[in-house]
């Protein structure tokens, strides 16, 4: 037991900091979503079925589902234009290490990007106005939830490439051989083989993107400075001022919330990448 | 009894760019029977298979099956079972649902499809395997669900594409002697591409050997044995002892004695003489000019390494008894049966 | 029915184009937006040079390059000794270690950033106000990108044989990892290191809602007043990001060996891949 403990030292600062800096803040929130100074209480539980928290909670899973969605069906078409065209053209290459980069692009950034295209100066609306005459950025919805979902788009559809264009790789020829070798038509053969394989693969990605969306923050606010219609944005709201719905350490309730929907969906796409690999590999 | 049809192919090109694939493959396969194209890498003997099985097109030249034109036909209409190299099975159904996939595509009920299926996994020996998925399974019982999904469907043509390469020698063995048992009993006229002479020499009725899109040779394994046509066939198939000879008016003399030179050979002067292990004699001859380097034991045969007088080394195969009486350093007189050889042209730089 | 007829191919190129066309754009209007000159019309630098002559903006840049590297360099003094380590003496770890390397992509760092008030305190309390002291909520960020790289680069090499060799040549811990297995797994920490970069250069949720002036914060304050200057410090950081891959590409190119995919090693493996088929 004792050479254990000796193997185990040399991990100690890595358990140290992990435990720290990620453990600890985390058990700090799950704690005090029930403890208000230091006595257990339901009051910051109960908060979180007020108005304006189901409001934000609601526009959240909306946000998230909705881009989830559009990011799931364009990027696998995306997928499937990469994957189909010969696999070491430039063109491929280049378009996954775009995605690449894109996927993580997420932030501060890209609402800054988006103010620049489709904002108030924005080069879009800018052109548009003058050939057209149309005021693209006018009624500000850029900075409501619709804007939201435009610009969660872009980073969801390179992320849904990048995780699903494995997928498609792992369809092997040899099965659609076999499926027209033994009589399939083209339609049979998606039907009865590509679907069924590929469908936990899509249901899957579509999960991480949900996920990825719901806990996403810096775009969101960089984009909307007052207000909070999404439950980040709330959050912020009652780190920032402890006086929303005049409970202190509402935060704390609203980030179990959150981390309690992150990690549902989390094991629920833990199982299907698993189905997926065993397949798909 | 053969209830097969016959398959021809007619002067088939598979152009790539630059690289002919085939070039001008002509062959005709008999109702019933098994005909394996053997050949290396590249040879085309995979091309000449999926453009059978429609999965590719060829160049120029047609596509028969039982006298009827199928060129233009689509894969999935030409009622043709495939087994592949390895990887076929759908990893999403069972093992019977696999079988009965083809069944499906046709139409059949679910009572048909089943009874179908069943009958052809007992045919293969997986009966009690039918409710696993493939994942589950080892190479060579993959292998053996795949052929059972093939002849599911009674097609008309049966096309093995080097199904055993990707398998353990044991595993492999054991199948392919499986699969010419079924091969026989359903009566199939089959299609087997190989690049292992063993294996193709085995199984089939017929032996094609391929060398860069062109057929060198097609003939029964007997016959492709003994009687190579050419030196590539020669090379390819079976152990070969290159050992200079003289050539004149259709005779070899090599080794102190003259035999046939098979057609095919050069037509006079010095070359090398592809001679059989099983060919090769040796004596023990105190006075000998040749001596022995090593004997390799291979279980019921054994292998005598000889070194002759002009540097060449020669292995004589015989039974690991005769083999009993040489060791390393005895001089001995190695000769050679009076079987037809190849002679061919020696190499023209030396190496 | 893979495209190959012209209609095909001329959809499949319109599709390519529109996407092209929505990702990329932003990008131009980055550029045109932040180079724009608003009174005279036509291009001016302005936004550009404030990133230097702000001197607001020229701090956080200064801090948030300088928070980069602290983090890169705690996260391979910690990581990297205890992935060998793991792999060598204390196998049994492997799957709590990978677990926790994994588990900051799940807890969104939102959830993180409400609950570091008081680890803070103490934090701040031992070592300061400065905005450095985010090294360590950032290391933890950076693990999952971080922990994939190293790991893969560690799969790639024989550890156990490479260590053992140069221990029985009379090499102490110390230098086995120094001069024998970083090296070897140099792809990989290269790779660990610039997507880090590219992550703290990127962060705003922690940083903004613990107070701390970091690139990315100071962008979104100057962004109320002067919006080319932010557009423009964002697009430097996108670039700068796409630099960093780029150079990771090449880099690591270079040192690949030649595997089964590459054509000029012709290694025949079961068909699993459509070529010109034998």
């Amino acid at each position: 037991m004792s050479r254990r403990i000796r193997e185990s030292l040399p991990l100690l600062p890595f358990f140290a900091l992990v435990t720290i800096f990620l453990i600890v803040p985390t058990a700090t929130v799950i704690v005090s979503a029930f403890f208000v100074d230091g006595v257990f209480s339901l009051a910051r539980i109960a908060a979180l079925f007020s108005d304006t928290a189901l409001s934000a909670l609601w526009k959240s899973v909306l946000l998230s589902a909705s881009t989830a969605i559009i990011g799931a069906v364009l990027g696998a078409v995306l997928a499937w234009l990469i994957v189909s065209s010969a696999p070491t053209s430039v063109l491929r290459r280049a378009v996954i290490s775009l995605c690449s980069v894109l996927a993580q692009f997420g932030g501060v950034a890209l609402a800054f990007a988006f103010l620049a295209t489709i904002g108030l100066n924005g080069v879009l609306t800018l052109w548009v106005q003058e050939h057209f005459g149309w005021n693209l950025a006018g009624s500000g919805w850029l900075y409501s939830l619709t804007g939201l979902i435009l610009v969660y788009t872009y980073f969801q559809i390179p992320l849904m490439v990048i995780v699903f264009v494995p997928a498609l790789e792992g369809l092997r020829e040899q099965w659609r051989e076999a499926a027209v070798s033994l009589g399939a038509s083209t339609f049979q053969y998606w039907r009865q083989v590509a679907v069924p394989l590929l469908t936990p693969a899509f249901l899957g990605s579509f999960l991480l993107l949900f996920a990825n969306a719901f806990a996403a923050y810096a775009t969101a606010a960089a984009l909307v400075s007052q207000g909070s219609p999404i439950l980040p944005l709330l959050i912020r709201a009652a780190l920032t001022s402890e006086v929303v719905l005049g409970q202190s350490g509402f935060a704390y309730a609203l980030a179990l919330e959150m981390i309690v929907i992150v990690a549902a969906v989390m094991i629920a796409y833990n199982a299907l990448v698993r189905r997926t690999a065993r397949w798909l590999q | 009894m053969t209830n097969g049809v016959s398959v021809e192919l007619n002067d088939l090109t598979r152009v790539y760019g630059s690289v002919k694939a085939l070039d001008g493959l002509t062959l005709h396969i008999e109702p019933g029977e098994l005909v394996a194209l053997l050949g290396p890498s590249g040879c085309g003997k995979t091309t000449a298979l999926r453009i059978l099985a429609g999965l590719d097109e060829a160049t120029s030249g047609t596509v028969s099956v039982d006298g009827k034109d199928l060129t233009r036909v689509p894969a999935n209409k030409r009622d043709m079972g495939m087994v592949f190299q390895a990887y076929s099975l759908f990893p999403h159904l069972t093992v019977l649902d696999n079988v009965a996939f083809g069944l499906k595509m046709r139409g059949k009920d679910k009572g048909q499809r089943s009874s179908r299926a069943e009958e052809m996994l007992e045919l293969v020996g997986l009966t009690a395997h039918r409710h696993k998925y493939a994942s589950e399974l080892s190479g060579g019982q993959q292998q053996r669900v795949a052929l059972a999904r093939a002849l599911a469907i009674q097609p008309r043509v049966l096309l093995l594409d080097e199904p055993l390469s990707a398998l353990d020698a044991k595993v492999r063995v054991a199948l392919r002697d499986e699969i010419r048992r079924v091969q026989l009993e359903v009566g199939t006229t089959t299609l087997f591409v190989t690049h292992d002479q063993e294996e193709a020499l085995a199984v089939a009725d017929r032996v094609g050997v391929m060398s860069q899109g062109k057929l060198e040779q097609l003939a029964a394994p007997a016959e492709l044995y003994a009687n190579p046509a050419t030196p590539f066939v020669a090379e390819f198939v079976g152990l070969n002892n290159k050992v200079p000879a003289e050539v004149s008016a259709d005779h070899a003399r090599l080794l102190g004695t003259s035999v046939p030179a098979l057609p095919g050979s050069i037509g006079s002067g010095g070359g090398l003489a592809m001679v059989r292990p099983e060919s090769v004699t040796v004596t023990a001859d105190p006075a000998g000019t040749a001596s022995v380097t090593s004997v390799a034991f291979l279980g019921p045969i054994s292998r005598v390494f000889c070194t002759l007088a002009d540097g060449t080394v020669v292995s004589a195969q015989m039974t690991s008894s005769a083999a009993r009486a040489f060791g390393p350093g005895d001089r001995v007189t190695v000769g050679v049966e009076p079987t037809g050889v190849l002679v061919v042209a020696p190499p023209a730089k030396p190496r | 029915m893979r495209g190959k007829t012209l209609g095909g191919k001329v959809f499949r190129g319109a599709l390519l184009a529109a996407f092209g066309l929505f990702f990329l754009f932003p990008l131009y209007a980055m550029a045109d937006f932040s180079t724009r000159n608003l009174l005279a019309g036509g291009r001016t630098m302005a936004a550009w040079k404030n990133l230097i002559t702000d001197d607001a903006l020229y701090q956080a840049i200064v801090i948030s390059l300088l928070l980069a590297v602290f983090t890169v360099v705690l996260m391979l003094l910690i990581l990297v000794p205890t992935m060998i380590w793991v792999r060598l003496r204390a196998p049994w770890a492997k799957g709590v270690v990978e677990f926790l390397c994994l588990l900051p992509l799940t807890i969104p760092a939102l959830v993180i950033v409400v609950g570091l008030r008081n680890v803070y305190l103490w934090v701040t309390y031992f070592l300061g106000e400065s905005a450095l002291t985010l090294t360590f909520v950032y290391v933890v960020l950076v693990l999952p990108f971080a922990y994939r790289a190293i790991d893969a680069a560690l799969s790639a090499i024989d550890l156990k044989t490479l260590s053992e060799a140069a221990r029985s040549l009379g090499a102490g811990w110390l230098t086995t990892i120094a001069r024998v297995v970083v090296p070897n797994i140099w792809s990989g920490i290269l790779s660990a290191a610039f997507i880090s970069i590219a992550v703290v250069l990127g962060e705003y949720t922690i940083a903004s809602l613990s107070g701390y002036e970091t690139l990315q914060v100071q962008i979104v304050l100057i962004g109320k007043s002067d919006g080319p200057t932010s557009v423009a410090a964002s697009l430097a950081t996108l670039v700068f990001g796409f630099v960093l891959l780029l150079i990771l590409a090449l880099v690591t190119r270079g040192r690949r060996r030649p595997t089964a995919a590459d054509p000029a090693v012709a290694t025949p493996t079961p068909a699993t891949q459509p070529g010109v088929p034998t």
